[in-house]
């Protein structure tokens, strides 16, 4: 991608700030600030219940209906709270993108995965369908699947679990997004699995200059693909900043819990410390 | 897709019979072996035979030329209810589903309600009103149906609106229209099926079970149900005769309750793509280099773990 440095220089980041989700009077996020820069890959971790999926849809504009967002959420500079669904969702997919946590069931069960990865990219790059199904191909082959136009025209339970994700990343990719939520993309999976993709995510945020944020609650993942970190508990940030100061010297309760118990899974299962 | 229905047994035997019953139906519109309503004194209750393959009624009527002739009023009640329950049925979903709150939870509501009447109880109430008709018989169970039909799919459809996919459809930037038209239309749709299917077999009963009651075709019409409820008067004396109504009645309705469960089996990839499913997904996951065919494999499990992360201390 040529250019891309220069609008990184000119790109502000994905900006949260103040941002509180009520649902029916209950308040399930509260005044949550942090800066996801372009091209960084930004992490977000919590016990469950801690508000961490409520904040990667959020970011999406898709909270359960009946929420009430407040704060703002700025994309490089333009506000997302507050407009309108049907200008919300010009931005989804090309400005912020998503994946998900379970392949099994975020694809269609009844498309072929090629249709559903084309279906973005006629929207956002106005192909038509022939041009779609050949860019398809290319971004399934970006993503790291092998002989991806024969295995485009599977359904989705003909695939394997790490090839369903690796399709559900090339959807999310299918826009360009200049940001990506992932949320819990790799809980899913097994371990070699894991590793794959989490090496894809690095290499797209370091190709293409999408900034990432990396919901999780396996601080395993998180200090191989984050850099810097917020926690969240209760639906507050209760520490951020960088991940080697977060886990080597946890300041809040919430964080040396999780710290604690990731020490005594290692320790369980014989993994370094 | 049709070849598909036709490898299902089931399917097979539903194409097969109402293949059959829309043929007959044609058929009996120019050529019936007797005039069915002509009443012959001195051959009442002739045993089966070459000159009548079904044998006589009391009034010395063909038995097989009227069934002949009761496919057509077989054929319009099913096919009319499915149409008008299909109608009723679409209506009623998508106002139930797609408009603003209000309007869907004022249509749950009443959709409740309206599911309490009974079908032959409307039937019946509408027959008092308007006098006795097949068209008393088709609205009536189209309407029960269609709103049995809408109360189930939309539940179906809320469901698949929340469903993983279609968040994630719209995440990555699909429109209202593109999740209705891909994703909750077709996901729905087997579900509709199945319902309609019900609804016509329901249908071809109840127009017997109104015949029956007196308040279904006039006896003007040649219709199943008039039929079965002449002959079962004399089914002590005659037992065979009523056999052939009942059994051409059962026959249709089993096969139109069928017809439903084979469209949806032949139309859902997981059960008719299964050569590779049957390997099983979880087995691919972590089979590692096994050759699949066309030389695919799963490209995540194919190199060892080399590292198991750990947390830096």
């Amino acid at each position: 991608m040529s250019g891309t440095t220069d609008q990184r220089t000119a790109r502000d980041g994905l900006e949260v700030r103040g941002l509180t989700v009520r649902i029916a009077g209950r308040t399930v996020l509260d005044d949550v600030t942090f800066t996801v820069p372009p091209g960084r890959r930004v992490g977000v971790i919590g016990a469950s219940g801690s508000g961490k999926s409520m904040t990667s849809l959020a970011l999406m504009g898709l909270e359960p209906t009946g929420a009430e967002v407040t704060g703002s959420i700025r994309l490089d500079g333009t506000e997302l709270v507050g407009l309108r669904d049907r200008e919300r969702a010009r931005h989804r997919g090309s400005g912020i993108g998503m994946v998900f946590q379970e392949p099994g069931t975020a694809l269609d069960p009844l498309r072929r995965v090629g249709a559903q990865v084309a279906e973005p990219l006629r929207l956002h790059r106005g192909l038509d369908r022939r041009a779609a199904a050949t860019a398809a191909v290319a971004l399934a082959d970006a993503v790291g699947l092998p002989d991806p136009a024969s295995l485009l025209r599977q359904y989705p339970h003909q695939l394997s679990g790490g090839q369903r994700q690796r399709i559900c990343i090339a959807m999310a990719m299918a826009g360009s997004p200049a940001y990506l939520v992932a949320d819990e993309p790799t809980t899913a999976l097994d371990v070699t699995t894991e590793a794959r993709i989490l090496e894809l995510f690095e290499r797209l945020s370091t190709d293409r200059g999408t900034g990432m944020l990396f919901v999780t609650h396996d601080l395993a993942v998180l200090a191989r693909i984050a850099d810097t970190a917020v926690v969240l508990d209760h639906g507050r940030v209760v520490e951020q900043g960088s991940v080697r100061t977060l886990l080597d010297a946890p300041q809040h309760p919430a964080t040396t819990a999780l710290v604690d118990a990731a020490r005594a899974t290692a320790r369980l299962t014989g993994g370094s410390t | 897709m049709i070849r598909r229905l036709l490898t299902r047994p089931t399917g097979c035997f539903a194409v097969v019979v109402l293949g059959l019953l829309v043929v007959l139906a044609l058929v009996s519109l120019v050529w019936t072996p007797q005039d069915p309503f002509r009443a012959d004194p001195f051959r009442q209750w002739a045993p089966p035979g070459p000159a009548h393959w079904f044998g006589t009624d009391a009034s010395g009527r063909d038995i097989a030329s009227y069934l002949l002739a009761g496919t057509r009023t077989t054929v319009l009640v099913a096919a009319g209810s499915g149409v008008v329950a299909s109608v009723v049925g679409i209506v009623l979903t998508a106002v139930g589903s797609l408009t603003t709150r209000w309007v869907r939870e004022g249509t749950a509501v009443l959709l409740d309600i309206l599911v309490a009447f009974p079908t032959l109880l409307t039937a019946m109430l509408l027959t008092a009103v308007f006098g006795g008709s097949l068209g008393i018989v088709v609205v009536s169970v189209g309407l029960s149906f269609g709103v049995t039909i809408a109360r189930v799919a939309r539940g179906e459809i809320r469901r698949i609106a929340r469903s993983d996919y279609v968040v994630a459809a719209r995440a990555s930037g699909v429109g209202p229209l593109g999740v209705l038209t891909r994703h909750l239309v077709p996901n729905a749709a087997p579900l509709f099926t199945v319902q309609l299917s019900l609804a016509m077999a329901t249908a071809v009963l109840a127009e017997a079970g109104l015949s029956y009651l007196g308040y279904g075709a006039g006896s003007d019409t040649a219709s199943w149900g008039n039929l079965l409820a002449d002959l079962q008067t004399y089914i002590g004396v005659h037992p065979w005769s009523a056999t052939w109504p009942g059994a051409a009645i059962a026959l249709v309705v089993a096969a139109l309750s069928l017809l439903g469960d084979a469209v949806r089996d032949a139309t859902d990839p997981r059960l008719t793509t299964g050569d590779r499913a049957a390997r099983g997904t979880a087995a691919t996951d972590r089979t590692a280099g096994t050759p699949g065919p066309g030389g695919d494999r799963a490209p995540d499990a194919d190199d060892p773990a080399t590292t198991t992360p750990g947390v830096t201390a």
